[in-house]
């Protein structure tokens, strides 16, 4: 982070760890916030996200390691000595407060007397000035969400944390959430830290996401990253949904692997690998489901050159309006998924019909074999701690 | 059959409304016999209709003096019970220590052990000890026996809290102690306020361990108890009936106060 | 941007890394605890250790008392009082039985039919305790007074020859009876039972009943199959806070009893306040508060629910 004028606002995390007992919730872990981002723990619930904020909040004492904000080292620092507020998981509103008063509590703790002003600017930025004198269980969901925000934003703290702020909300809601809260952090500019789970949400606020699996931080990037370049089963997974071949490398030469996988022969970008590929070794080849064309095999030969293609018959097809989506038995992957957007419709394309999947290679990524391509998946989410 | 099949469907409430009406019975005949002029010294026989104990409530001798002693006590003994009560729960609801098991048993103890042991037990320590029995004595015991059911009740309340609560006030720049009056206590005040009303009930009301370590302090129960020999004068109708009546308006007012202050937030 | 570098392996359990900062707030519930604890401590298990002493000592009041380890007063205790001890328990058992008949259709009906009389109903439920207890129970020396008309209806429907050829009632009369005394003891600790009854039954989802109905149920069942297994919280802690004050009570066996229904507690009031037989009077309390112990023990045991506190 070279363009910020003031380094005030950096929340470092070194060798940061919680252990409970035996149990450990969080993993020696280094971690630099830059001032001024949108930043996102994501994973399943018991995957150490929450437990990591509540480090940066001092609500949680870090059995190891060090929290610094900016160059301040804050780890000693009760919760309220530290310029951090936070917006927690439904809510925490004082119910015997009334709405002007949960805002200005913050104010008042700090020994400020006259804070009608600030209050009622505050209350109006979240649009909440009519409901001022009213107590929360009065409010909405998202009304009270929006209180939150401003109890906390109001203090003017140098890291926001949001503990999963949006999750008691409904979809709808959910997503007109999201947008105000990234339009409030792009106004007032403070960092923010949101934990969730929702991968969708995470990729629609955060500058940047931090996956985390299993207490430890299994890769951080900008969302169009990850979801792009997993380097490991669980991000592929985690984040949308993934089609794995196990693969064995036939021959590396220039910027391509050249990969066999049952008959066929699959191309993959070296720059795409994340595992040592050695010729002759394994290699999982994943590719994501909206990547995919799918061609009745009687077209087959109306199929370009140079895509990756493998063959199989549609298992089954779910029509959800703006995509088909397939499952296609395949002799390299069962279960493969295509989503196909619902442009021209081949009527052929139904259970039981023999096709052809192509793709450009330049989509395809490569994985160490050694690993779960379970990982992430529904089934499996953060109970497995990473090898 | 419609009756059999009514009566089949209703039995419950014609069970429970029998119930309900043997609970009310004495409260009715204490009321009723309030107005009662009895011919010798015990007023358990009806006579004719008269106004004179309601006329002069204190007219019997050492009456009020007792129901005064009773309401100093309660309030004290109130104020005892509550204070150390409610630090014992919170202790125990949001701190995790040694010997907590131990902590436990020696709340439940009390409301499991008759009150005629305590009673006897305490009075042994006081006779060793060589304390002097009376007021003093009265408010110790009585502080022991409602602590106990302060702890519960507080604990119940604090126990529904969201720890979050604590949290967010430690978060929003609140030192424990602010955290503790401005959080904590306000949430916590209802289940305060029911463990101070029932220790205030239990203590008003006590006889049996009062009777064993009052001395020749007279509370209001061991005024009755007495008179229960020596003959019961109407006034003690009276008393009985006014509390009755202060009792139901009491809650019927704050209920009255309850609904219209959650029909304001609706 | 932001960077990720490789963590270092979690340190072993022993090795001198980083102690955790700060250990405030590690005395403070000891703190809370103080005063009431040691309160308790000093006038409720304190009284208990002397009482056990006293209970082992010889001597006269004149003379004074002093520990001789003669636990022969506990033997002449028991078989000089034996019969108020059985009495104790009989007496407490029935009227204890008698408030989970009466108190558990009132229970249900502010539970589940009272609709909006259910506050009402609570209030009448609680408000007796605020008349004294005693002057209530003196209230029934006039309801059950010789040739009254509960006594006469009694009699007139043949109740009482049933009752007095169970031992219960003499002849026409009812007061100085064990069965007054049970009636008092009933009356006097039913909204202990009506109370836990209510808060257990009131727990349990409506639907629950609704669900049993649609799937074959008849009202009967329901209740014995769903209802009633629900509430045996409510009906293990009613009746423990039913018995035991119950079988302690010496109240109601002097107020509406005669010398033949003398209960322990009655005992243990009369050795310590009249006769001044210090030794005796600890025995015997010694013994009741061991077998309530051990009953409610057992009880709970039996009854599986071991967190009622």
């Amino acid at each position: 982070m070279t363009n910020t004028t003031d380094p005030g606002g950096d929340v470092r995390l070194t060798g940061i760890a919680k252990t409970y007992g035996a149990f450990t919730a969080v993993h020696p872990l280094d971690l630099t916030v830059p001032q001024g981002s949108f930043f996102a723990l994501l994973g399943a619930s018991g995957c150490g996200k929450t437990t990591t904020l509540r480090m940066i909040a001092g609500l949680e004492e870090p059995s190891a390691g060090t929290v610094f904000l900016g160059d301040q080292d804050v780890t000693a620092l009760p919760p309220y000595k530290r310029p951090v507020n936070t917006v927690f998981q439904s809510y925490a509103l004082f119910p015997h407060l009334d709405i002007f008063e949960n805002v200005a509590f913050g104010l008042r703790r700090r020994g400020l007397k006259s804070v009608k002003k600030q209050v009622e600017e505050m209350l109006e930025l979240v649009q909440l000035g009519e409901q001022a004198r009213k107590k929360p269980h009065q409010l909405s969901g998202g009304q009270q969400q929006r209180v939150a925000v401003a109890r906390a934003l109001i203090n003017h703290p140098k890291v926001l944390l949001l503990d999963e702020p949006l999750g008691a909300l409904d979809l709808k809601l959910r997503r007109q959430m999201q947008l105000e809260l990234k339009r409030i952090q792009t106004e007032v500019g403070i960092t923010f830290i949101h934990v969730t789970h929702d991968q969708e949400e995470a990729m629609t606020m955060a500058d940047t996401v931090a996956v985390m699996n299993g207490g430890r931080v299994e890769q951080l990037g900008t969302p169009a990253d990850l979801y792009e370049n997993p380097r490991t089963t669980f991000v592929a997974n985690f984040l949308g949904t993934s089609n794995f071949i196990e693969a064995e490398v036939d021959s590396q030469g220039g910027e391509d692997i050249v990969l066999k996988a049952g008959g066929g022969k699959l191309v993959l970008p070296e720059a795409r690998c994340s595992a040592p590929a050695s010729t002759g070794g394994k290699v999982l080849v994943g590719v994501r489901p909206e990547k995919i064309s799918l061609t009745h095999a009687d077209d087959a030969g109306e199929i370009p050159e140079g895509r990756n293609r493998i063959t199989g018959r549609i298992a089954d097809s779910s029509f959800i309006g703006v995509s088909t989506q397939y499952v296609v038995d395949s002799p390299v992957c069962s279960d493969f998924e295509v989503y196909a957007q619902n442009i021209d419709r081949d009527p052929r394309l139904v259970p039981g019909a023999e096709v052809v999947l192509h793709w450009n290679p330049a989509h395809t990524f490569g994985l160490d074999a050694a690993q779960s391509v379970f990982a992430g998946t529904e089934g499996s989410a953060g109970v497995e701690e990473a090898a | 059959m419609p009756f059999v099949n009514w009566l089949k469907r209703n039995l419950v409430v014609l069970a429970g409304l029998f119930t309900l009406a043997y609970l009310l019975l004495p409260n009715i005949i204490v009321t009723v016999f309030s107005f009662n002029k009895p011919k010798g010294r015990f007023n358990y026989e009806w006579q004719q209709f008269s106004l004179d104990a309601w006329k002069d409530p204190c007219g019997v001798s050492d009456l009020c003096g007792s129901l005064s002693v009773s309401l100093q006590i309660a309030f004290w003994a109130t104020l005892g019970a509550t204070l150390l009560g409610a630090l014992i729960a919170f202790a125990l609801v949001r701190y995790r220590f040694r010997a907590r098991g131990a902590v436990n048993s020696l709340i439940f103890l009390p409301m499991a052990m008759p009150e005629v042991v305590m009673a006897a037990s305490l009075l042994t320590l006081f006779l060793n000890m060589g304390a002097q029995l009376g007021f003093w004595t009265i408010l110790i015991a009585h502080i022991m026996f409602c602590l106990s059911f302060v702890v519960t009740a507080v604990k119940a309340r604090v126990m529904s809290m969201d720890p979050k609560l604590e949290e967010a006030a430690r978060d929003l720049y609140a030192g424990p102690f602010q955290t503790f009056v401005r959080v904590t206590l306000p949430i916590a005040a209802p289940g305060i306020a029911a463990g101070a009303l029932l220790a205030f009930a239990l203590s008003f009301d006590d006889f049996i361990i009062t009777n064993f370590n009052a001395g020749s302090t007279v509370t209001f129960p061991m005024f009755v108890w007495g008179s229960a020999q020596r003959g019961t004068p109407v006034q003690i109708n009276v008393i009985g009936t006014a509390m009755f009546v202060v009792a139901v308006l009491f809650v019927l007012v704050s209920m009255a106060v309850g609904n219209r202050r959650s029909r304001q937030k609706a | 941007m932001s960077t990720l570098t490789e963590a270092p392996p979690p340190l072993a359990p022993d090795a001198p890394g980083p102690k955790p900062p700060r250990r405030r707030g590690r005395l403070t519930p000891y703190w809370l605890l103080l005063p009431g604890i040691l309160w308790l401590l000093v006038f409720f298990a304190l009284p208990m250790i002397y009482q056990a002493s006293t209970s082992v000592q010889t001597g006269s009041l004149e003379e004074g008392y002093e520990v001789t380890w003669h636990f022969a007063t506990y033997w002449d205790a028991l078989s000089a009082y034996w019969p108020q001890f059985v009495r104790s328990v009989l007496y407490a058992g029935t009227a204890t039985v008698l408030c989970l008949l009466l108190g558990y259709p009132l229970a249900y009906l502010i539970a589940f039919r009272a609709g909006r009389w259910r506050n009402l109903i609570m209030i009448l439920v609680i408000a007796p305790f605020f008349t004294s207890f005693l002057i209530r129970t003196l209230a029934w020396k006039t309801i059950l007074a010789d040739g009254g008309p509960v006594v006469g209806a009694l009699n007139s429907l043949h109740v009482l020859d049933v009752t007095s050829w169970l031992g219960l009632t003499a002849g026409d009369r009812v007061l100085a009876t064990p069965l007054a005394v049970i009636c008092g003891l009933t009356y006097n600790f039913l909204p202990f039972m009506i109370l836990p009854l209510y808060t257990s039954l009131e727990r349990i989802d409506g639907r629950l009943h609704e669900a049993a109905g649609d799937l074959y149920a008849r009202p009967w069942t329901t209740f014995r199959k769903v209802t009633f297994p629900l509430s045996m919280p409510g009906v293990v802690s009613g009746t423990l806070l039913t018995f035991i004050p119950a079988a302690g009570d010496y109240v109601n066996a002097d107020l509406l009893g005669s010398t033949d229904t003398r209960m322990v507690g009655n005992v243990i009031q009369t050795q310590f306040l009249r006769v001044l037989d210090y030794p005796t009077a600890a025995a015997l309390s010694f013994i009741l508060m061991a077998a309530i112990l051990l009953m409610v023990t057992f009880y709970i045991r039996r009854s599986g629910t071991e967190d009622l506190v």
